[in-house]
């Protein structure tokens, strides 16, 4: 009977406890050990898909990167760099939001609708002086999609209704009243044929660099502004204990309100530099899913606008790269999207490694009766 | 004939948590079939750590547990149930969007499928059998305190315990709930069940129970027979001998009314009244103490002056030392007082979760308060800087630098973090609740250096504690709370231990006889 | 015109049903599992494959098919297919305690990819000139609807003349609906996302109960996704042609205030909702576009006016999105 009770009455074997804390080399060290048991991964499934050699697979994906840089040739890199700073543009936008726990899913939708209203405004005011024009461009589309973010924020700040599901939703109002507006524009056929009214200024050559610049120098106010500003001090202090805020006097909903303007107008500011630098059109997959991957992307940056500048880097790297795979060797286009959730996948599984520590059980001691 | 063997016996049960914090020390224990045996200690004194290894939360360093003279193993809150050991948690554990009956059945395995009307017929069998007023349809959420401490009950009963554990149920009831609960506790014993209870209410222990265990300090301090005893003998061991801390005490001088508190009143989110009727008034140049039971009040008192906590009535008053007016802070949000120019200094109990945010480092933590000075949209970090490496090196704060997150240090040290920056925003007013819980002898003496400094330099200090020993050394002056009502304000200088024992204690029920309510 | 109407709604919500009664039993268990979305691609996908490879076994001839394996095959492969893409979900979340937002967009994103990859490579496999696998043999058995149905006039165009699957997404439905409100499991696994720690203290195996929860959920869902290939489709399958039906069906959830029986009414209403614009004389694409917005606008009122009233029945779960880690009580 005693026997029996003990068996029964055994620990778990696996035991599993927070960490107190890791040094961020070992973090980081975990990290890069995820990333590269993915892209172990992803080499070998290609491998097995294509017969090809690791070798090649990898260097195929470098070449999509880079493309014949060494002969000259970066029209490529210019689109990686570009497509880098759109995702860290919507990333850098969720990042407030979520630094105040505030989960953000709609940044394709405050992102669409920004780059809805630059297109209104290149469509409708293309008769505007030019600089007069570009002003108004980026002023609708900050206004636009700051009023996207905010209202979920409204509710969740008076109703406490839930953000994730509200701004969820959001993204797909958007999509439905963009697709609308082609079809309107478009006369039927569904397209809007590229404006040359309200573009923004090409540097040299490139029609990227502008918006490459302008996301750089959004991320450096990003960083400053959640590091140094006395806003971004509330919004850690609300992110981290609301009871703190309480005592210390910090209003709540105002901090609430006014970080979910941000994030929209940031997002705002993504969609316009995609439609009025990029497309000079606007459909209803503009923003192609990039404001999901930037809610990732945030995340795995640890809300910190420089990790997630390589975050995106990477997240870019690989579809570019995995797509160049695809192309070279025959595959579907969409291993880019099995590659880069396998990368993202283990990132998100890594960090439990980081957070807690598991070691097993020894058997404890029976006592004798 | 032999007596039946006790239906739990435990024996020099030890528990340590980590190296340091011993909970209980060779605690012995029985209880009897048919018998009511009351758990008396003061706050800390380890009763809940027993009863949870009882339960199966915890698991004894050392000692053996006995069930009907057999020694058994109880590794979780399972195979307390097999041995038929239910306890009622002071925190309940019931889901809220279910009704009673649902809870009740809860995680059961029983062989015949479920049916929600069959197990609401025997849950409402088992209130009408013990007296209970529960009805089985209702939902937790629409349900009273001590309506959910009625399901939490029959779930116990329902499982077929015959050994039952109450940890203080009766600090979340009214006077008539009370009364009520003890009508149902005697019918069970009556019926043949061990019933244990903590509490540290005498006058609950002597009315209820049959026997009385007393624990102090995590150490067993005797059992007594509660027809053999009565109130003094029983707060004499509980509270134990003086002991001499040798805190240094000067005499206050220039006393002046700094803070007057009138007739307030305040309830919970439930709506059970946690301040009944307070006033007080604190002088600058002293240091009143608050004593009572823990969840008497005492938080819902500070976070009331600091702005923090709805009053239904009454005012808190400010003497401003500035202009020489009174100000009114009733209703004022904590920034709104501070614009008032007062300054209103607070230590909060929960040090992490409210006084300082963990995962910032100190010098972030310096300016929760000050952050908004000046106009720049810009923090300011270098005056915060400054102040931490102060603090850090004038009370000794153990890390390895100002940019370490305060989770990381221990909690002698948070709480040095916290004080200091509270004192250097140079207060009228300070106020600190349990500053010295968990801490060492050492930085408990550094606290207590710095309240009398404060107290010197004229602030007016609110203490709260829990050890006597400290309020009877420290304080000037001595308001006992007991369940959000004033049973007394004494002299520290010539009041005992036993003295503010039995204030704390004495509930307004309690009083009900003796005074007459104004 | 409407029984026309109602009878052409009702597949438009099959696959939201099962997608949102899926999502109903993960969120029942504290997940909030948006990986739904690619869930339903792999399903889909998952049963493709399956059907494929038997028609290819049995050299594309109809009459060497066993009508039994036909059915069976792509039925179980998607079942496989969607729980394997469940496990991955609660093996991040449940023990790898990862953010549940975080791992819900990331698997739609590697379902939706694995999705179109397998479907494109299969379309490369056959050398088809038109971007899509053809799999009418078994379409032609999933869309069996019962043989007296056209006798019955308007009654049999509402009731009777849809395929086994959407009679099964209703059955699924109804007894998911049945489990969670009249057994013990249902209780239980109520209150696991409820109040994880009391379910816990009260014995109640609250790891397996979010795996079991997730794993029928995903393949609850998956089943969405083969319905709308081999029933609404035709067996035709085209790379994104699913399109935002998962997400949709995350709303339906919502909509549904977190009951099957409730998702049962939602689906086909949101299926009409989806379908009203093909029924409103004279509207142009343009217009339509903005009609289709219309599920998401509702599960928005939905949402904010269960947030305003506060009624507790109508609430998410508790738990829903939180990790639990015992030794953090």
């Amino acid at each position: 009977m005693a026997d029996m009770q003990k068996t029964r009455h055994r620990e778990p074997l696996l035991h599993i406890a927070k960490r107190d804390d890791m040094a961020p080399w070992k973090a980081w060290l975990i990290r890069l050990t995820a990333i590269l048991i993915a892209f172990l991964l992803i080499g070998l499934v290609s491998m097995a898909l294509t017969g090809e050699g690791l070798g090649e697979i990898y260097s195929t994906m470098l070449r999509g990167v880079f493309g014949r840089l060494f002969q000259g040739k970066t029209s490529l890199l210019w689109t990686y760099l570009q497509r880098t700073a759109v995702l860290l543009c919507l990333g850098l936008a969720v990042t407030p939001a979520f630094k105040m726990k505030f989960w953000n899913c709609g940044a394709e939708g405050q992102a669409l609708m920004g780059g809805l209203a630059a297109m209104m405004c290149m469509i409708h005011l293309g008769h505007l002086p030019y600089p007069l024009l570009l002003i108004v461009i980026v002023g609708a589309s900050i206004l636009v999609g700051a009023v996207w973010g905010i209202i979920p924020a409204i509710f969740k700040a008076y109703y406490n209704t839930n953000e994730t599901l509200f701004t969820l939703m959001m993204n797909y109002i958007a999509i439905q009243i963009v697709s609308y507006y082609v079809y309107l524009v478009g006369q039927g056929s569904g397209v809007i044929q590229p404006v040359a009214t309200g573009n923004l200024p090409t540097i040299g050559n490139s029609k990227q660099l502008l918006n490459i610049l302008i996301v750089v120098a959004l991320m450096i106010v990003m960083f400053i502004y959640l590091k140094y500003s006395k806003q971004g001090y509330e919004i850690t202090v609300v992110g981290e204990s609301q009871n703190t805020a309480r005592y210390i006097g910090i209003n709540v909903k105002k901090v609430i309100l006014r970080t979910m303007l941000i994030s929209g107008a940031v997002c705002g500011i993504a969609g316009m530099l995609l439609v009025s630098g990029i497309d000079h059109s606007v459909n209803a997959d503009t923003i192609g899913g990039q404001g999901f991957t930037a809610i990732m992307v945030s995340w795995l940056g640890q809300f910190n606008p420089y990790i997630i500048a390589a975050m995106s880097a990477l997240i870019v790297f690989l579809e570019s790269g995995a797509g160049k795979v695809a192309d070279t060797f025959f595959l579907n286009g969409s291993f880019a999207g099995v590659a880069s959730g396998i990368v993202i996948l283990f990132l998100v599984g890594c960090e439990f490694f980081i957070r807690y520590s598991v070691r097993i059980r020894r058997a404890r001691k029976e006592e004798t009766v | 004939m032999n007596a039946p063997a006790p239906a739990i016996e435990l024996r020099n049960i030890t528990k340590r948590f980590g190296a340091k914090v011993v909970a209980n020390k060779d605690v012995c224990l029985t209880a009897n079939r048919g018998e009511i045996l009351s758990i008396l200690g003061e706050n800390g004194s380890g009763k809940t750590t027993l009863m949870n290894m009882i339960a199966g939360i915890y698991f004894p360093d050392e000692g053996q547990i006995f069930i009907d003279g057999e020694e058994v193993v109880i590794a979780s809150p399972k195979d307390a149930f097999d041995y038929k050991i239910g306890m009622i948690h002071q925190h309940f554990k019931l889901v809220d969007v279910f009704s009673a009956a649902e809870n009740v059945v809860l995680g059961l395995n029983e062989k015949e499928p479920y049916n929600l009307k069959t197990a609401t017929e025997r849950v409402r069998e088992i209130s009408e059998q013990y007296g209970f007023e529960l009805d089985p349809t209702k939902k937790i959420y629409e349900m009273s305190v001590s309506e959910k401490q009625t399901v939490e009950i029959v779930k116990v009963l329902y499982r077929g315990a015959d050994i039952l554990i109450l940890d203080e149920p009766t600090a979340v009831l009214t006077p008539q709930e009370t009364q009520k609960l003890f009508a149902v506790l005697r019918r069970m014993r009556d019926a043949g069940k061990a019933i244990i209870i903590i509490t540290h209410k005498l006058h609950e222990v002597l009315s209820l129970s049959d026997r009385v265990t007393v624990l102090r300090k995590g150490e067993y301090a005797g059992t007594v027979i509660t027809a053999e005893t009565n109130e003094t003998q029983l707060t004499e061991m509980m509270v134990g001998e003086k002991v001499n801390l040798n805190i240094h005490r000067s005499e206050p001088k220039d006393l002046t009314p700094r803070l007057e508190v009138h007739h307030i009143n305040c309830s919970n989110r439930e709506g059970v009244k946690m301040l009944d009727d307070v006033s007080f008034v604190a002088n600058a140049g002293e240091i009143l103490g608050i004593a009572g039971i823990a969840g008497s009040g005492q938080r819902e008192l500070l976070e009331a002056i600091a702005g923090l906590q709805r009053l239904d009535s009454g005012a808190v008053l400010y003497n401003n030392p500035q202009t020489g007016k009174m100000d009114n802070l009733t209703t004022k949000t904590p920034l709104q007082i501070r614009e008032l120019g007062v300054r209103l200094s607070f230590v909060p109990e929960d040090r992490l979760g409210m006084g300082l945010v963990a995962n910032m480092d100190i010098v972030d933590n310096m300016m929760l308060r000050s952050y908004r000075r000046g106009h720049s949209m810009f923090l300011e970090r270098k005056k915060p800087k400054e102040l931490a490496e102060h603090i850090i090196e004038e009370l000794q704060v153990v890390t390895p630098g100002a940019s370490t997150p305060v989770r990381r240090l221990s909690g002698g040290n948070v709480q040095k973090v916290l004080l200091g920056r509270e004192i250097a925003a140079s207060p009228t007013v300070l106020m600190a609740a349990y500053p010295v819980r968990g801490l060492d002898i050492g930085a408990s003496h550094t606290v207590y250096r710095l309240l009398n400094e404060q107290k010197e330099k004229g602030v007016a200090v609110i203490f709260v504690g829990e050890d006597l020993d400290v309020l009877l050394e420290l304080c000037d002056r001595i308001m006992v709370i007991g369940s959000g009502h004033i049973t007394g304000t004494v002299d520290a200088r010539s009041a005992t231990k036993e003295e503010i024992g039995l204030l704390m204690t004495k509930t307004a029920a309690a009083e009900d006889g003796g005074e007459s309510h104004g | 015109m409407i029984t026309s109407f109602i009878s052409t709604s009702i597949p438009l919500g099959v696959p939201l049903l099962y997608g949102s009664v899926g999502e109903i039993l993960t969120e029942k268990s504290g997940h909030l599992n948006l990986g739904i979305p690619g869930i339903m691609y792999v399903g889909a996908i998952s049963g493709v494959i399956g059907a494929f490879l038997y028609e290819n076994a049995c050299g594309n001839d109809l009459a060497r098919m066993n009508p039994w394996l036909t059915v069976l095959i792509p039925l179980l492969s998607c079942i496989v297919g969607s729980v394997l893409m469940g496990l991955v979900y609660s093996f991040l979340t449940v023990t790898l305690r990862a953010n549940q937002n975080v791992t819900g967009l990331a698997i739609t994103t590697f379902g939706i990819g694995l999705g179109n990859f397998f479907g494109g490579s299969l379309i490369k496999l056959v050398d088809s000139d038109m971007p899509s696998i053809i799999l009418t043999k078994t379409s032609s058995l999933f869309r069996k609807s019962l043989p007296f149905a056209d006798d019955l006039g308007w009654f049999g165009e509402i009731f009777l003349s849809h395929d086994f699957l959407t009679y099964l997404a209703i059955a699924i439905a109804v007894v998911a609906s049945f489990v969670l409100t009249r057994t013990r499991v249902g209780l239980n696994l109520r209150a696991v996302g409820e109040n994880p720690a009391t379910a816990d203290a009260a014995g109640i195996n609250v790891t397996a109960y979010k795996y079991i929860a997730t794993g029928i959920g995903s393949a609850v869902a998956g089943l969405g996704g083969l319905q709308y290939v081999m029933a609404y489709a035709n067996g035709v399958w085209s790379n994104n042609a699913f399109g935002d039906r998962g997400w949709m069906a995350i709303a339906l959830v919502i909509f549904a205030l977190w009951k099957p029986n409730m998702a049962l009414i939602g689906s086909f209403l949101f299926g009409a909702l989806c379908n009203v614009n093909n029924y409103i004389q004279g509207l142009g694409t343009a217009t339509q576009e903005l009609f289709k917005m219309l599920p998401y606008v509702v599960t928005i009122l939905v949402l904010v006016v269960i947030s305003m009233r506060k009624k507790r029945e109508h609430q998410p779960p508790a738990h829903l999105g939180l990790p639990y880690f015992r030794e953090e009580r």
